[in-house]
């Protein structure tokens, strides 16, 4: 197969106003630069962004905040971490007007949401998060005497991921905690679109060593090592 | 000495770092410990040479110490956002295999903060009403972690910078999990949380029991083998 786009624009085309999009990254640590810039680019609205913080060390994603692009956001740890630096940001002013709808989950739930999306498994019980907010209005059942709550599986309609290196077939492989979600939002996209730092020629990566099979990645562009900013948390 | 709504005795407490280092001496060989945000990344100075492995939750396994400015690689970063270096027998992963560690009772034992703690153990670190993001915050790894752990040590400040008690008969906080919590080690006193109560076990030098209870909510057991905490 040749998954290769010559470009962020074209490997982005079908993306559509009101879409689910997925993006992979930790703060700074592996998080599609390059797609995300092209997609502001793009100007699509009232997108759902499924990502574990919004803008904090991702100045991208906060550009889609700041242009009125984001509908909805479904994250872990979506705002900066102290009160006074949120008081500042724009995802958080968004949130209390009410211009951003929010979700959140604990990260073990997000990513087993997005990874059953990718598996096939339309729901699954977790001890996590019961007795909490994050239990209010699930089901709850009783497993080896303890209650758990019924969370369903996430399925973006697309995924923007960052790796290392990538080949034609969309094989890919990440570097250190760059990988973090970029392998199960892979997975649980309909249409996965995968920005590589390095693309191989077919064979040139290791068939024993690959992270995230080239099934669950439709396209790919080469996009090179982005520029490294210091994260300010 | 009185402060909002706790009377804090006139010795000084603890720094920081000495609640980390009493926690470091909680923690056994050959166990996977999980370093919460906060006081608790700052076990990790007192661990060097012990068979400690440090587990980052998003993906790696034996997570070294912070990089110097030499080492420092944008792509390898703890849950805190600091730059850090891998050791031999290091591994990477992705965040589902992370949390599947996690969640899967993998976890030896996991330090973490805390806004407030209950009597019976309750645990609410996510989110202070104070900020007015009402059921939304930052949750993150917390409730993962305080659900999975095999034992949880809480490391946190006994009071708030206003003056009130933190150890609580009830969390008033959203909570972050119920009845997960085996200890709390605080700038005064190190807790055991038993199903008779809370356990007051050790107390810093010049401190006295009392001198805990007057700055605590929830009623104190005093220890069999109370003692003084040696540093």
């Amino acid at each position: 197969m040749d998954k290769l786009c010559p470009n962020t624009d074209i490997a982005i085309a079908d993306v559509f106003d009101g879409a689910v999009i997925a993006f992979g990254g930790f703060f700074s640590a592996g998080k599609p630069t390059s797609l995300t810039k092209a997609l502001v680019k793009k100007g699509v609205k009232n997108l759902t962004v499924i990502v574990q913080q919004v803008g904090t060390g991702n100045e991208e994603m906060l550009e889609l905040v700041t242009n009125g692009q984001i509908k909805k956001a479904i994250c872990s740890y979506p705002f900066p971490r102290s009160a006074t630096k949120g008081a500042d940001h724009p995802f958080e002013q968004a949130v209390r007007k009410g211009d951003i709808e929010l979700e959140v989950f604990p990260i073990g739930t997000f990513a087993e949401k997005l990874r059953c999306a990718g598996a096939g498994i339309p729901a699954f019980y977790t001890l996590v998060g019961v007795g909490t907010v994050v239990a209010e209005g699930k089901e709850v059942r009783v497993f080896n005497g303890k209650e758990n709550i019924l969370e369903s599986a996430l399925e973006p309609d697309y995924a923007f991921v960052h790796a290392w290196k990538g080949d034609a077939e969309g094989n890919l492989i990440y570097r250190f905690t760059a990988q973090n979600y970029n392998n199960v939002m892979a997975m649980a996209a309909r249409v996965t679109i995968a920005e590589v730092e390095i693309f191989t020629a077919m064979g040139g990566l290791d068939p024993n060593f690959i992270h995230t099979p080239g099934i669950f990645v439709k396209r790919l562009v080469e996009t090179g090592r982005p520029e490294f900013n210091r994260v300010a948390v | 000495m009185i402060k909002g709504k706790v009377i804090l005795p006139e010795m000084p407490p603890i720094e920081r770092e000495m609640i980390a280092l009493r926690i470091a001496n909680m923690l056994e060989d050959g166990s996977y410990v999980n370093l919460g945000i906060g006081i608790p990344t700052l076990v990790s100075n007192w661990i060097e040479g012990r068979d400690i492995t440090i587990q980052s939750e998003i993906g790696m396994l034996k997570c070294g110490p912070l990089a110097e400015e030499g080492d420092v690689d944008p792509d390898r970063i703890n849950a805190s956002c600091q730059y850090v270096c891998d050791l031999p027998g290091s591994c990477y992963f992705n965040v589902e295999t992370s949390f599947a560690m996690i969640r899967g009772g993998r976890m030896d034992v996991a330090v973490l903060g805390a806004l407030q703690v209950s009597e019976k153990g309750d645990l609410a670190g996510w989110n202070n009403p104070a900020r007015g993001l009402g059921k939304t915050g930052n949750i993150g790894g917390s409730m993962d972690l305080a659900v999975g752990a095999n034992k949880v040590i809480i490391a946190m400040e006994h009071v708030t910078p206003g003056g009130d008690p933190k150890i609580l008969k009830k969390c008033e906080y959203p909570l972050t999990a119920k009845e997960c919590i085996d200890f709390i080690v605080t700038n005064y006193a190190l807790i055991e949380v038993t199903p008779k109560g809370l356990v007051l076990k050790e107390v810093i030098p010049g401190i006295t029991a009392e001198d805990v209870q007057k700055m605590t909510e929830a009623k104190l057991i005093i220890a069999n083998d109370f003692k003084e905490m040696e540093l």
